[in-house]
C-alpha cells in the first residue's frame, strides 16, 4: 500500500442518503479480479445510460469533476453489500478519501485497507461542503491525515476522529496483516487454551 | 451483567491493541466462489492458511441453476470463479462442498444445515448476510476480501467492539405473518441505518416461538438496518435443530451446558433498545429502493408530499419514479412480470412449504415467469421427498437448482430492463436484480400468492 499523503482535490457531491454499495459497483462486476480496472465501473448504471451514453446530469461526468479525488457522501454511505469491490472502484478511480456523516461500517473497514479514507464530519458541514461544491464545483478541500483535519474552501480547518492504528497503518503504508502475523505466539497460545479444535 | 453477545466477544480475544481494537479467534471461516480475490492476495504474499480444517467453501454465488456442471457454465470468466475455488480447496486443504457434493448450497444455508454454526461460535464470511448464522446463538457477521485474507492466514481479525441492542417482539405473529414479515417491519421502523455500529439481539416472546429456520430469516437482514450482526439466545429449539447434525458436538451433554450459559444475562444492560407488538406486524412489502421504505400490503404506496424534508422529498420522488409507482397506490394489486423465490434470507424448507401450500392446486398467472431455486441441495431434496416440486411444477413454476440465482444475479440470472420482480430475496436496491429492474421484497407465501394472481396479492384474502 502507498503512503497516504495529503490530498488536495474539487470535491464531487454524491448528495443522497443511504447510497448502497450496488451502486457504487454493480454485482456484474463483481468477479473481475484484483488488478482490473474497477475504476471503470464504478457507478457504472449512474454514470450512463442504458443506450450506453454519458449521462450528463451525473456529477462524475461534469467537467471539473471528472478528475477529483475527494468525494462527499450522505448519510450511511455506502451500506449494503460488504464488497470490497466498491473500495477498489472509488480508489480505482483515483479517489482518495471520502467525507460523509456516517458510512456502512464495512465500507469503512475496506477504505481504510485499501488508501480509501473514510471521514465522518458533522451532518451540517458535510451539508456546507456539499453546498458549496453545487455552487462552486471548482473548489478545493484537503484531506490531511497527519494533522487528522478538513481544510475547506474557505480556508477553516474541520477536525476528525480516526482509529489511531488505522491512521499509522496508512501514513506509513503499512497494512495489518503484516501485524498480525507478527503476534503468531498469541495466537497459538490462546489456540492451546481453546484445544486446537473446540469443535 | 454481561450481554450474550459479550459473553461471546469475550471468550475469543487474543490481544488487545493500544487503539482498542481487539483482534478475535474466528472459530468457523465460510468462504463461496466470490473469494478467489483472497487468495491471490495470500499467495503473493506467500503466506498459507493458519487452520484450514476452520473453513468450510461451497459455490453459490455464480453457479447457474439449470446445470451442476462447470463446464457448462458459458461465460469464461464466471466458470474461473467456480472452478478456482475448488483448485484453492484441494492446494490448501479446506472442506468443500462442491457441485458434485449432496451438501452444496448457499453458504449461509450449509453452515447451519450441516451443523457447522453453532450457538457460541465466532464466525465470519466474506459476504454481509453473515448476519444469518447468529440465529444459532453465534456472534457471526460479513468481512470484506482483505479480512478475508487477514482470516484465512491468521484466523483472527480486528475489531473495534461494536455496541448491543435489544429489540423485543412480544406477542403473537397474526396468521400469514412470517419471520420476513417481521424484519421487514422492524428495518421499516428502525431505519437502514437503525442498527449501524450493534449487534442486534432478538428478543421476547415472538422471537422464542420461533423455528430455527425462521430466526434464521430474521437474523439475515440485520444488515438492512445497518448492524454487525443480529442473535437469538439459544434455548431448546435451537439444540434439537442441531442434534444429530453432522458436525455437531460429540460431546453433546457438556455442550448444551456451556450453551445454556450463553444467554444475555438478567440484568445485562443494552446501549440501545426497542421493542415491537408482533401482534400489530402485517404481511409487508417494500415498494422502493431500500429494504426500509416497506408497507404492509394492505397500505398505499406513501406520498413524498408527506416527507419531513426535501432531500427526504427528492429520494422518494427518485424511488417512485425507478420503481414507476404513484403515491396514494395501493400496494396490492401491482403487477408482476416475475417471481423469485429462493436466496439465503428465504430459501430453506419452511420458505418452500409455506409457498408450496398457496401454490397448491392453483397456476401461476399467465404471463408471469415464476421460478423456485432452494437454497441448498439436501433442501431440493426433502423437498422433492415431500413432493413440493411436483406441487410447483404442476402449478407453472421452474423448479431449480441450489444457489444465490437472481438475489444478486452473479450468476447471469437477472430479469430485463423494466421488469418487476416479486422476490423473497433481501435487497431492493437500483439494479440489483439486473439493471432497470424493479423489486419488491416479501415473504416465500406472498411472493407464490404474487405468482398466482400476477399482482401484489395479500394472502390473508387470497
Ligand atoms: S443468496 Fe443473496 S444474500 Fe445470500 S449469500 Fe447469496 S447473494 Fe448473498
Amino acid at each position: 500500500m502507498d503512503r497516504f499523503a495529503p490530498v488536495r482535490s474539487v470535491a464531487v457531491p454524491f448528495a443522497r442518503d443511504n447510497i448502497d454499495t450496488d451502486q457504487i459497483l454493480p454485482a456484474r462486476f463483481l468477479h473481475l479480479p484484483r488488478d482490473a480496472d474497477h475504476g471503470a465501473c464504478l457507478f457504472r448504471d449512474l454514470r450512463w445510460r442504458a443506450d450506453g451514453s454519458e449521462d450528463p446530469d451525473f456529477p462524475l461526468n461534469r467537467a471539473p469533476w471528472r478528475d477529483v479525488r475527494i468525494a462527499l457522501g450522505g448519510r450511511n454511505f455506502a451500506c449494503g453489500s460488504s464488497r470490497e469491490n466498491a473500495v477498489w472502484a472509488m480508489h480505482g478511480h483515483g479517489f482518495r478519501a471520502v467525507i460523509a456523516p456516517s458510512f456502512g461500517d464495512i465500507f469503512a473497514q475496506n477504505g481504510l485497507k485499501n488508501g480509501l479514507l473514510p471521514v465522518r464530519l458533522p451532518e451540517a458541514t458535510v451539508a456546507a461542503m456539499i453546498a458549496r461544491a453545487e455552487a462552486d464545483p471548482s473548489a478545493e478541500l484537503t484531506v490531511d491525515l497527519q494533522a487528522q483535519h478538513v481544510i475547506d474552501a474557505d480556508g477553516i480547518a474541520h477536525p476528525f476522529e480516526i482509529d489511531p492504528f488505522a491512521r499509522r497503518c496508512l501514513l506509513d503504508g503499512i497494512d495489518e496483516l503484516a501485524f498480525t502475523l507478527s503476534h503468531h505466539e498469541d495466537i497459538a497460545a490462546f489456540e492451546n487454551r481453546i484445544g486446537r479444535d473446540n469443535q | 451483567m454481561p450481554t450474550m453477545f459479550e459473553k461471546i466477544w469475550n471468550g475469543h480475544r487474543v490481544l488487545e491493541r493500544e487503539d482498542g481494537q481487539t483482534l478475535l479467534y474466528v472459530d468457523r471461516h465460510l468462504l463461496h466462489d466470490g473469494t478467489a480475490p483472497a487468495f491471490e492476495m495470500l499467495r503473493k504474499r506467500g503466506v498459507k492458511l493458519r487452520a484450514p480444517e476452520r473453513a468450510f467453501a461451497t459455490p453459490d454465488h455464480y453457479m447457474p441453476t439449470d446445470t451442476r456442471r462447470i463446464d457448462e457454465i458459458a461465460n469464461p470468466e464466471l466458470r474461473e470463479m467456480v472452478a478456482s475455488l475448488t483448485r484453492n480447496a484441494a492446494a490448501e486443504g479446506f472442506t468443500l462442498f462442491g457441485l458434485d457434493d449432496a451438501r452444496q448450497g448457499i453458504v449461509h444455508v450449509v453452515g447451519p444445515e450441516q451443523g457447522i454454526s453453532q450457538p457460541g461460535m465466532l464466525i465470519v464470511c466474506g459476504d454481509s448476510h453473515t448476519s444469518t448464522h447468529g440465529a444459532l446463538g453465534a456472534l457471526a457477521f460479513g468481512i470484506g476480501m482483505t479480512e478475508v485474507a487477514h482470516v484465512l492466514a491468521t484466523q483472527c481479525l480486528w475489531q473495534r467492539k461494536p455496541r448491543a441492542m435489544r429489540i423485543t417482539l412480544d406477542g403473537a405473529l397474526a396468521p400469514g405473518v412470517t419471520a420476513k414479515d417481521m424484519i421487514l417491519h422492524i428495518i421499516a421502523h428502525i431505519g437502514t441505518a437503525g442498527a449501524t455500529g450493534h449487534v442486534i439481539e432478538y428478543a421476547g416472546s415472538a422471537v422464542r416461538a420461533l423455528s430455527i429456520e425462521a430466526r434464521l430469516t430474521l437474523c439475515n437482514m440485520s444488515i438492512e438496518a445497518g448492524a454487525r450482526a443480529g442473535m437469538v439466545a439459544p434455548d431448546n429449539t435451537t439444540f434439537a435443530y442441531l442434534a444429530g447434525r453432522h458436525y455437531a458436538p460429540t460431546d453433546w451433554d457438556r455442550a448444551v451446558e456451556g450453551w445454556r450459559a450463553l444467554c444475555s444475562d438478567a440484568d445485562a444492560v443494552f446501549d440501545t433498545e426497542v421493542a415491537l407488538d408482533a401482534g400489530a406486524i402485517a404481511p409487508t412489502v417494500t415498494w422502493g429502493t431500500s429494504p426500509q421504505e416497506a408497507v404492509a400490503v394492505d397500505g398505499i404506496v406513501p406520498d413524498p408530499a408527506a416527507a419531513p424534508d426535501a432531500a427526504r422529498r427528492a429520494e422518494m420522488t427518485a424511488m417512485l419514479d425507478y420503481m414507476d409507482l404513484r403515491a396514494g397506490q395501493p400496494v396490492a394489486g401491482i403487477a408482476l412480470n416475475r417471481v423469485f423465490i429462493g436466496s439465503c434470507t428465504n430459501g430453506r424448507l419452511e420458505d418452500l412449504r409455506a409457498a408450496a401450500a398457496i401454490a397448491q392446486g392453483r397456476r401461476v398467472a399467465d404471463g408471469v415467469r415464476a421460478w423456485v431455486v432452494p437454497g441448498s441441495a439436501p433442501v431440493k431434496r426433502a423437498a422433492e421427498e415431500e413432493g413440493l416440486h411436483q406441487i410447483f411444477l404442476d402449478a407453472g413454476f421452474q423448479w431449480r437448482e441450489a444457489g444465490c440465482s437472481m438475489c444478486l444475479g452473479t450468476n447471469g440470472e437477472i430479469g430485463a430492463p423494466g421488469e418487476r420482480i416479486a422476490a423473497t430475496s433481501n435487497r431492493n436496491f437500483r439494479g440489483r436484480q439486473g439493471p432497470g429492474v424493479r423489486t419488491h421484497l416479501m415473504s416465500p407465501a406472498m411472493a407464490a400468492a404474487a405468482a398466482i394472481t400476477g399482482r401484489i396479492t395479500d394472502i390473508r384474502t387470497l
